[in-house]
């Protein structure tokens, strides 16, 4: 987690001083959408798992994160259960629907763009099914009661929101530096690297993948979970929309895909972007997307490791192969 | 019920037969470049959106359009692949991937920007005349694309099989340093299949516009589609790609038969992830994944 370089350590600070200055700034409009930003961070944290450490690029993140989602609000709202354990569940079933994806896809050795096109149909097939059971609410979707409180976790005060975001970005970031650099970790690592080769060490690459899909798919679901308790109103297109999966690994591409920081810088980076061409075009609609899409071709040409590899090579203070925070 | 069965088994054929036409490009490409092209769809948005303009402001029949718009998405598709994807992708799988999906996002909410959300349809009388075959009834509209799409297939292979731009073409499929060193340029026949790919996309949209309607997202619908019909085809394979979009057809309409209109494509997600899981290498692929 520690920059390897003065360039890196440049880039971290500019994040952190970003974040910290939203506590000082007066209007309340920059914290609304740095929250967002927040929440997309969590999902492109996730798609850095597999798609960064394991070099398993998925294209329907949208299916964990929807799944995490449903399952907190159609325990709240259909069943009555407290907030707490709704949240616990949305995380779990993230993690339930990775690894079964997971599961599946790797019994039958997909990897590449099959692994990509599997996911997305996964998604696109919970998104029809969600917008057609009475249980998720239809088309209407599903609406949380509006009852702030500890029990309810709903806050009315945005900066207590933006903290537990911080304080949850932090806590994935964190548990994504362990993974990296824990036994696990190496093991995944190497699959990305070589499977074969991983496999003829005695790796059991099969369990390291659907493990990997499993985390990926709790942080994922992690991310749905804090999308409904922030807004109190999820529907598929919202929660389960390739919208979702696309901004989960834009972010980690334009940032640094396998590091820890990468996911965050790469997503602050792109929203500030896309809110500043908002103001100068004038809200027109997708508009933003463009221009990601824009930055995800130049960053594939001319960033192949994104803005925490550029950083890397910037004053880099000590001599350290294949290692950039 | 089952008197609906036949009539819904051949509405199905006849939308099937458009989905194997947009996928024929599909599987073209992929079968020579080994890329999945995520934009495909989008090109095919791009050549309704250009269908329908030719429609309302010159007055060209969709059919018409079509020896217009040929020529034009055939350029269209060697200029991406020539200057945009091959140079942005430096060559991994992956980022072929990622680059024509960055495309298909940029096409795709430009039109969302341009020409609105809103939903738009041609007003061609004779299109929705029906033709009354076993007891059903068709438009018109259907059975046309129907038949052309069937009559492109073994045009497009005979041009693979016959011609030496189709040689060139099986050449770098099969072997790409071997084919350079023969004296083919690689990089001009990839572009010229994927300026075919798009051009197939060209026909399919002039065939599909009189009896349907052109929104910014309806691209997204179609490349889910024809992934599916690629994949169960077997990627790369031309006659794969046709039956499987006749028979994905089929099972969309079945399934809005029977589970509901709004249902009818998750028959073809469904398809999609058993085939993906069971038989990645599709009913008529060489190989497996």
């Amino acid at each position: 987690m520690k920059p390897q370089s003065m360039g890196q350590a440049v880039l971290i600070a500019l994040a952190l001083i970003y974040l910290a200055s939203l506590y000082f700034m007066s209007s309340p409009v920059w914290m609304g959408f740095t929250i967002n930003a927040l929440i997309v961070a969590v999902v492109a944290l996730a798609w850095n798992i597999t798609g960064g450490f394991g070099g398993m690029a998925s294209f329907g993140h949208a299916a964990m994160y929807g799944t995490g989602a449903y399952a907190s609000a159609i325990l709240q709202v259909q069943y009555g259960i407290n907030a707490w354990i709704a949240f616990g569940a949305g995380i779990v079933a993230g993690a339930a629907m990775g690894a079964f994806i997971g599961a599946l896809a790797f019994r039958y050795g997909l990897k590449g763009s099959y692994f990509a096109l599997v996911t997305l149909a996964f998604a696109e097939v919970l998104r029809i099914c969600a917008s057609s059971f009475a249980i998720t609410g239809g088309g209407s979707g599903l609406q949380l009661r509006l009852e702030p409180g500890l029990s309810t976790l709903q806050f009315n005060d945005r900066a207590v929101v933006y903290t537990i975001l911080l304080v949850i970005v932090a806590l994935v970031m964190a548990l994504t530096a362990w993974l990296k650099y824990s036994r696990f970790g190496a093991y995944l690592i190497a699959v990305r690297e070589n499977e074969d080769a991983a496999r003829a060490l005695g790796i059991d690459t099969y369990r390291i993948k659907v493990k990997a899909m499993a985390i990926s798919g709790a942080f994922a679901g992690l991310a749905g979970v804090l999308y409904l308790q922030v807004w109190l109103f999820i529907d598929s297109a919202v929660v389960y929309g390739s919208a979702v999966s696309i901004e989960a690994l834009i972010g980690p591409i334009i940032g640094g895909a396998g590091t820890v920081w990468g996911p965050l810088i790469g997503t602050l980076g792109l929203h500030l972007l896309g809110e500043g061409a908002k103001h100068l075009l004038h809200n027109a609609p997708g508009l933003n997307f463009v221009l990601y899409a824009v930055v995800l071709i130049c960053a594939l040409r001319f960033l192949p490791q994104g803005l925490m590899g550029l950083a890397a090579r910037i004053g880099t203070f000590r001599k350290k192969e294949n290692d950039n925070a | 019920m089952s008197s609906l069965i036949l009539p819904a088994v051949l509405s199905g054929l006849t939308m099937g037969a458009v989905y194997a036409l947009v996928a024929l490009g599909l599987t073209l490409i992929y079968g020579v470049l080994h890329i999945i092209n995520f934009a495909h769809g989008s090109l095919l948005m791009l050549a309704l959106y250009a269908a329908y303009f030719l429609f309302v402001h010159l007055g060209v029949d969709p059919y018409l359009a079509i020896p217009i718009l040929l020529p034009v998405f055939f350029c269209l598709g060697y200029a991406l692949q020539r200057w945009l994807i091959a140079p942005m992708s430096s060559g991994s799988e992956q980022n072929v991937l990622l680059v024509t999906l960055a495309l298909a996002l940029i096409i795709d909410n430009l039109a969302l920007y341009f020409w609105t959300s809103n939903t738009r349809s041609v007003d061609i009388p004779y299109a929705y005349n029906t033709v009354e075959f076993l007891g059903a009834y068709l438009p018109l509209g259907r059975v046309i694309a129907f038949f052309a799409a069937l009559a492109a297939a073994p045009l497009l292979w005979l041009f693979m099989t016959r011609t030496r731009t189709g040689s060139a073409i099986r050449a770098v499929a099969i072997e790409k340093r071997g084919a350079e060193i023969v004296g083919i340029d690689v990089n001009h026949t990839y572009a010229i299949c994927f300026g075919i790919g798009t051009a197939c996309v060209a026909l399919a949209a002039c065939l599909l516009l009189p009896t349907f309607y052109v929104t910014p997202q309806v691209g997204y619908t179609f490349v889910l589609v024809a992934f599916t019909t690629v994949v169960l085809g077997g990627m790369g394979s031309l006659p794969g790609a046709l039956i499987a979009g006749l028979l994905l057809g089929v099972i969309e309409s079945l399934c809005g038969l029977f589970l509901g209109e709004s249902l009818g494509q998750i028959g073809i997600f469904i398809a999609f992830i058993l085939i993906l899981l069971f038989k990645p290498s599709g009913l008529l692929g060489r190989r497996a994944a």
